[in-house]
């Protein structure tokens, strides 16, 4: 009998779980790695690049070889750790990369034409010709592979939590146990984060535990972010409890005891299945009860593999020979060699197998060759301290030459590493002949890096360890190089002739171990991702038909749908509606601010580049804002409701921006002023009434006679007191009536139904469009997309002459009044003008500016569009080719002024 | 993410902060054009501690102005915005 198996046999398991189709049993308590082994199986998956058959290399989380997809339909989780999976009833997982089969598997060609897979391969596919690469990627991307994500829904939960403690302890092993026990007899809040299932020890008293649970991110400030896993891969979660938890923790202290990870040994064939880490053999066999095989070599840098030795042995497997490749007897080793056949001086040189499985160890022995017969190769080739989370916010690392290894460092964060991680582990002897046969010694078992490739890296001149790991892909995927990394950056000093300290480190990054998405998304998945905003008429509108329109977080209605009706035939009808009798749209989400106090006036000055002080009370007017550059950076419209009392608006998108920026020039400029600035967007619900019938309409509601164009007035209507201001973006005459929100219902109702009586309708922003681009009126983002002065939007001559506004100085600017801007322009054209396009003199020729908001007239026959044109304010009458490749749509039009629509204002006059 | 210790409220995560400016790029309203375009687009950005105007948007609304070093994020003083001594 050979390979591995069940010390005392597998008939205890009582878990049922299924492995690419087969059922097998397992343990309560067993990984998936542990339940495979014990049920024989040594091959589990087929690698990276070149479809190698690999088994299970260690028992943890650095698991390179063994990934396997666990879980079925939307509960399904590929690349992960057959190591990090702890075997339920139900358990299914497969293997990956391969087809037909596991055994049989045809990318394994690959292997064989390894020699133009070699490193950078990917990278110098670029340098041929562009035919030749599409080529490859196709291949590439078929034989190159991890697992498959689903692209069903997932139906788990996942949740984020918060929590803050005195001590934050990483990692359940004697020293994490006993610094929590030694912080929680001080009195301190403690938490326990250990990613395994079990504590080396109880968990001491008054210690907040969590297991499974991986602090895989350090930030600043002592910022920790955990990933909990309720249930494993692929297992359904209890009833009303989510699958997985992202915890972020606040700790004023944090420590780690996170460890170290064994390092394998760089020979010819050693990522063959049989070929384990010396720790790993040891935790299957101690705590699993698994003998990953019969006979076991061990070969090892350190005193640590004897006790690998021992277990092994005591376990009922045989010890065929420990190989030391250090000359002399330590007093471990002298202990040793009186039970086990012990040779110094020694190392691995290649194996061989049958059918994937290992047969037999060739080794150097004092130059001699030695074959030795084993289906088990344990391996040390000394340890790495885990100091990702230290190195993550930005701890140095140490170089311990004894240990070879980097040892955390200083860091100016509240963070102490202890234990194994700190360097509390073996010395070793580091190995420093010449491979004979680097192409196939693997380095990154995962990546298929092997010691070629990265003398292969030198070669070509790839210096820096962070260009290494580009070029060779070492140390990425779901291991990030923690078996890997210390043997290729020898590998690299070796070829450079320098001290490993002098080769680099790459910087750890977040996370330790990979994340599910969902875990990151937690509950804010299915449309929960940002708060819906919803406006206080939402009931109204919904029952009119209302097809909703995303507005940064708030919905708007876009149009009205009737029967048979699209959104463009809807949005005309309504705004026909505006045009020839009456129409209603909700402007609630404006930006509203109340600006009052002796110093409004002054503070508004400040604000507006128009003049605004000299406002008569009961008036209003269109106003802008600038930045500091210059640039128009919003604009609406401000009313004089009282001496010291304004109303002013600005943009919906732009409204947080505005109270930011509105409380930066009170609070940082103007502290002097006398004057408050309260934010009342949500407060006031605005409905704008618009068309030929709008004055009859409103004086029949409110029994009075509206105010003159931008005149305001307060009055009663539905019995509910409002506020009017007369003004007018459909360039019909129009009134904007504004009333609590809570209040709202009943003065939409009222404007609705006297609206059709007159036979206009509600319209959406559709219309608005429709309308507001005849009357050339600029909306914020479109035309004043932020590189647009006023001069450059035509709304120059408002721009105050005194000065002593913000963005004044910036505006001053010499280049922003030289020639060749692109200017505000109108565009006509028989054609439909497609929204977007470039205009150019003809195809081929240099873009001179873009249309930037496009419609049909409204009434008229005609397309109209407003656009960006360089000089465009001297080139009224000039003929240009609109022309938008991406939609194939082209327009022949004429430039002329933003104003397609009574251009006197005629309308605005009763 | 940062913890910043606001005046008004005491030690709150930075997703409840805004981050405004630098206090050397401040342009009042009366600068000649020449020092705000400096201000503006000539910041002094150096590697080590640096004063920066923050506000507590989702907090108190506070404006503050942190004493923070730009490589590590230690936060050594957190004060409120005083124009005479920070403008």
């Amino acid at each position: 009998m050979t390979g591995p198996h069940r010390i005392g046999g597998n008939e205890s398991a009582s878990l049922r779980f299924r492995f690419d189709g087969v059922d097998y049993r397992a343990r309560e308590g067993d990984t998936l790695a542990a339940a495979l082994l014990a049920n024989g199986i040594g091959v589990i998956a087929r690698s990276f690049k070149y479809h190698r058959p690999r088994g299970i290399m260690g028992a943890g989380v650095e698991e390179p070889n063994a990934l396997v997809t666990v879980g079925e339909n939307g509960r399904v989780e590929p690349n992960t750790r057959a190591t990090d999976v702890f075997v339920y009833d139900g358990l299914v997982a497969a293997s990956q990369n391969r087809w037909p089969s596991l055994s049989f598997d045809l990318g394994a060609v690959n292997g064989l034409i390894a020699r133009f897979l070699a490193a950078g391969f990917y990278y110098k596919t670029f340098f041929g010709p562009p035919s030749r690469w599409m080529l490859y990627e196709k291949f590439i991307r078929r034989a190159a592979g991890l697992g498959r994500a689903t692209t069903m829904p997932d139906p788990d939960r996942y949740e984020h939590r918060a929590a803050f403690c005195d001590v934050l302890v990483v990692g359940g092993g004697a020293s994490g146990i006993a610094a929590a026990h030694e912080a929680a007899k001080g009195g301190q809040r403690v938490i326990l984060v250990e990613q395994d299932r079990q504590l080396s020890a109880p968990a001491p008293e008054g210690v907040r535990t969590l297991t499974r649970t991986t602090a895989s991110g350090l930030w600043d400030h002592g910022f920790v972010t955990c990933a909990e896993r309720l249930v494993e891969p692929g297992q359904p979660p209890a009833p009303g409890q989510p699958a997985q938890r992202l915890w972020q923790v606040r700790a004023r202290q944090i420590v780690l005891a996170t460890g170290a990870i064994e390092r394998p040994l760089t020979f010819a064939g050693n990522d063959r299945p049989g070929v384990m880490l010396s720790t790993a053999v040891r935790v299957y066999v101690e705590r699993f009860g698994v003998l990953p095989g019969q006979r076991v070599v061990i070969a090892t840098n350190n005193d640590d593999a004897y006790k690998t030795a021992e277990a092994f042995a005591k376990a009922g497997g045989e010890v065929v020979a420990i190989l030391d490749s250090r000359e002399a007897l330590t007093r471990v080793a002298s202990n040793a060699k009186l039970r086990f056949p012990v040779f110094t001086n020694a190392f691995p040189l290649a194996t061989n197998g049958v059918r994937h499985h290992l047969r037999s160890v060739k080794a150097d022995v004092w130059t001699e060759p030695v074959a030795f017969q084993a289906d088990l190769l344990a391996i040390s080739g000394g340890f790495t301290p885990t100091l990702h989370l230290h190195s993550q916010i930005g701890g140095k690392i140490d170089w311990r030459a004894d240990l070879q290894a980097f040892v955390p460092g200083e860091t100016f964060q509240p963070v102490t590493t202890i234990g194994r991680a700190a360097g509390d582990i073996p010395a070793i002897d580091p190995d420093t002949r010449d491979l004979p046969d680097p192409k196939g010694s693997f380095v990154d078992f995962q990546n298929d890096v092997t010691a070629a490739d990265i003398d292969l890296a030198w070669r070509e001149g790839y210096r820096s360890v962070e260009h290494l790991k580009r070029y060779t892909t070492l140390g990425m995927a779901t291991d990030q190089g923690k078996t890997s990394n210390m043997a290729a950056l020898a590998r690299l000093a070796h070829a450079a002739g320098v001290d490993i300290p002098e080769a680099g480190l790459t910087r750890f990054r977040p996370p330790y171990t990979p994340h599910t998405l969902g875990t990151l998304a937690g509950p804010d998945g299915g449309g929960h991702a940002a708060p819906r905003r919803r406006i206080a008429l939402y009931d109204r509108h919904e029952a009119a038909g209302s097809l909703w329109q995303p507005l940064g977080l708030w919905e708007r209605p876009r149009a009205y749908l009737r029967p048979g009706e699209t959104l463009h035939s809807a949005a005309m009808r309504e705004a026909r509606a505006v045009r020839t009798a009456a129409g209603m749209v909700d402007v609630s989400t404006l930006a509203k601010f109340a600006v009052t106090g002796p110093d409004a006036s002054a503070f508004l000055e400040l604000a507006c580049a128009t003049g605004v002080a000299k406002l008569a009370v009961g008036r209003g007017r269109y106003t802008f804002m600038l930045r500091e550059d210059g640039m128009v950076m919003d604009d609406g419209t401000v009313w004089r409701l009282a001496e010291t009392a304004y109303l002013l608006t600005s943009s919906t998108g732009g409204a947080d921006r505005m109270e930011t920026h509105l409380s930066y020039i009170r609070n940082v400029l103007a502290q002097h002023l006398h004057v408050s600035i309260i934010g009342q967007q949500e407060h006031y619900a605005g409905i704008a009434l618009a068309g030929p019938k709008a004055v009859a309409i409103l004086t029949a509601l409110i029994g009075e006679t509206p105010p003159v164009h931008m005149g305001l007035m307060h009055a009663t209507l539905a019995r509910i007191p409002v506020l009017i201001l007369a003004a007018s973006y459909s360039g019909e005459r129009a009134f904007e009536v504004y009333t609590p929100g809570f209040d709202a219902a009943p003065v939409w109702d009222a404007l609705d139904a006297a609206v059709r009586a007159e036979g206009g309708c509600p319209y959406g922003l559709e219309a608005l469009e429709f309308l507001r681009i005849e009357k050339g009126h600029i909306v914020i983002g479109a035309e004043a997309d932020g590189r647009t002065t006023p001069h450059d939007l035509r709304l120059e001559k408002m721009v105050r002459k005194a000065g002593g506004f913000v963005g004044v100085a910036g505006l001053s600017r010499a280049a922003l009044s030289a020639s060749g801007r692109a200017e505000l322009v109108g565009l006509t054209s028989p054609d439909p003008i497609p929204e977007g396009a470039m205009l150019i003199a003809r195809d081929g020729a240099p873009v001179e500016g873009h249309v930037t908001s496009a419609a049909r007239s409204v009434l008229g026959e005609n397309y109209i569009a407003v656009a960006l044109l360089k000089d465009g304010r001297a080139r009224a009458g000039e003929s240009i080719l609109a022309s938008s490749p991406t939609r194939g749509q082209h327009a022949r039009v004429t430039i002329g002024d933003p104003l397609f629509y009574d251009p006197e204002g005629a309308r605005y006059r009763d | 993410m940062m913890q910043i210790d606001c005046q008004y409220c005491g030690p709150r995560a930075q997703a409840e902060f805004l981050y405004e400016r630098t206090l050397d790029s401040i342009v009042t309203i009366d600068m000649a054009t020449d020092e705000a375009v400096r201000r503006l687009y000539e910041r002094a950005n150096p590697c080590g501690l640096d004063e920066e105007l923050w506000r507590h948007a989702a907090g108190c609304r506070q404006w503050l102005v942190l004493t923070r070093h730009r490589t590590t994020h230690v936060i050594e003083a957190v004060a409120a915005f005083d124009p005479a001594l920070h403008r």
